[in-house]
């Protein structure tokens, strides 16, 4: 193998693992995992008023599954998902507009989304999953 | 620094994934729309926890719930799109598995928002 051709072993910057978890990087993994679990999410949605076009039977079997304890499980999760991502997404759109980028700023709005996301999921719990 | 781009591929401003910002501008324009759209969403859906049948079909068939209806699951699906083709391009290093995921992304998304508009038209229009 000439020289030209042989692999080069460069060194690799440090993998995830070796780093301390900063709220920030959670905050952003939690971002986008959020975001895959919404994307099956809206189908999800398309499903309910495909169900709710197909007859009352069909709806019927879906709203089964829905109050049942995963059902339940997958909606309250669904709420979750889509108040962090909501929140979490205008925190980016004004990262986008380049406000915010300042460390203790970025702490600060990650915190308030943390805590609009717990208030507005708590409360839709409580109104429409009836959990307490 | 200086800038060893052509004069051509700065005005064309392309990129080396040869669509400049569209991708990066259409998520922002998506999320910006779904904002409003998701807030009343997540209300209604609160709201109607544990609606009968009728009760759903009545609200769903109602003609603003139509409207905010599909745009939420279609400006949705696009968004999500958009989004899962970020993560495919992260994470799946072989082309044509690569190829293949984003191409499926789309026929899904296409896929479910047609069908969903269909079933929400249906609704409200009798059938």
């Amino acid at each position: 193998m000439s020289v030209a051709n042989r692999p080069v072993h460069r060194p690799l910057s440090p993998h995830l693992q070796v780093y301390r978890p900063q709220l920030t990087s959670m905050l952003s993994i939690l971002h986008r995992a959020t975001g895959i679990a919404l994307s099956v999410g809206v189908l999800y949605l398309a499903i309910w008023v495909i169900c709710a076009a197909s007859g009352a039977g069909t709806y019927e079997a879906f709203r089964g599954f829905n109050s049942s304890i995963i059902g339940r499980f997958v909606l309250g999760g669904w709420l979750f998902c889509v108040f962090y991502h909501l929140f979490n997404g205008i925190r980016h759109l004004f990262w986008d507009a380049g406000y915010g980028f300042e460390i203790k700023d970025a702490y600060r709005s990650g915190w308030l989304v943390l805590i609009a996301t717990a208030v507005a999921t708590a409360l839709s719990w409580i109104v429409g999953l009836r959990l307490i | 620094m200086t800038d060893l781009r052509t004069h051509l591929s700065r005005a064309r401003g392309l990129g080396s994934a040869k669509s400049g910002l569209h991708h990066w501008w259409v998520q922002r324009i998506t999320a910006v729309a779904l904002i409003p759209l998701v807030v009343w969403f997540a209300v209604s859906l609160v709201m109607m926890s544990g609606a009968d049948y009728a009760t759903v079909r009545a609200w769903i068939g109602s003609p603003i719930v139509m409207v905010l209806l599909i745009l939420t699951i279609v400006i949705g699906l696009h968004h999500a799109q958009l989004g899962m083709q970020e993560v495919v391009e992260d994470y799946v290093h072989s082309e044509g598995l690569k190829l293949a995921s984003i191409i499926a992304l789309k026929f899904i998304a296409v896929f479910f928002g047609l069908a969903a508009s269909v079933a929400i038209l249906r609704i409200g229009f009798g059938g």
